[in-house]
């Protein structure tokens, strides 16, 4: 019955928005992580949603993490030469986390993770008063 | 026979699992709001019903088609038996090519949820009629 994929459609949404909020706890948890060269340093961590259409049909649209993508930007640095960081010309690296984007990025998140555990629950409550009929 | 007594039930019965579908198709809508170039999709519900209960009954209208080039009607179901999905209208543009309105979404759902809970209560006001005619009871 439909009502049961709605399960895999709304539990892949979830699962997605939290893999989400995963890459923004990394972002800002290693926001100050010093580095002494650009190769070594922590870049921001993006995840990419792809549709998912299980079976032929385009009614059963659930979402999946196509991937997790690095942030390109140029990352900060500050010039320090008495940090024990400090690369051969005395600056520290530091990740490009924008801390501001991230937490727009988790309150955006949160709000999909809540749409679609209501949508779960609110389908349970719709499958458990079916079972009932003629009861 | 007893169809005729089971027939009565066929319209709610066909609602219900309308209902269910355009469930399962705005759950997909809510999913995949942060999804880029996703386009939502929604589809006509009460002509869906109109033709489901229509091909029941005898004298379902389509358009005869005997050639190749001849164009089919648009007819609410597609050929793989699914309602046929339509987009939604565009009310905010977005960047990444996401038509999800989050908010339209969860209206439509909660509406859905209503009606599908009305139907199955109209399922079940018809049953108990159905029961009290056999066993006699009032």
């Amino acid at each position: 019955m439909s009502l049961f994929k709605v399960f895999d459609i709304a539990g892949s949404g979830v699962s997605a928005q939290s893999r989400r909020l995963n890459a923004v706890a990394s972002n800002l948890a290693n926001a100050e992580s010093a580095a002494s060269s650009e190769a070594d340093v922590y870049r921001a961590k993006q995840v990419v949603f792809q549709t998912v259409l299980q079976g032929k049909q385009k009614d059963e649209a659930a979402v999946k993490v196509a991937g997790v993508v690095e942030d390109t930007s140029a990352p900060r640095k500050v010039y320090d030469p008495k940090h024990p960081m400090a690369g051969e010309d005395g600056y520290v690296v530091y990740p490009n986390v924008n801390a501001v984007e991230e937490m727009v990025n988790m309150i955006s998140a949160s709000r999909s993770y809540q749409s679609n555990l209501e949508v779960m629950n609110t389908t349970k409550s719709l499958l458990l008063k079916t079972l009932q009929l003629g009861q | 026979m007893l169809d005729r007594i089971t027939g009565t039930l066929d319209f709610n019965a066909q609602a219900l699992k309308l209902r269910a579908e355009r469930q399962q198709v705005i759950a997909g809508n809510i999913a995949n709001a942060d999804t880029p170039g996703y386009k939502a999709v929604d589809f006509d519900f009460s002509r869906a019903l109109s033709e489901a209960t229509a091909t029941q009954s005898a004298g379902a209208s389509t358009l005869a088609t005997s050639s190749a080039g001849h164009l089919a009607s648009a007819r609410a179901f597609g050929s793989d038996g699914a309602a046929r999905l339509q987009y939604r209208t565009v009310g905010q543009p977005s960047m990444d090519a996401n038509t999800v309105d989050t908010d339209v979404e969860q209206a439509r759902f909660a509406d859905n949820t209503v009606r599908y809970e009305a139907s199955l209560k109209f399922l079940n006001g018809q049953i108990r009629t159905l029961m009290s005619a056999i066993t006699g009871q009032s």
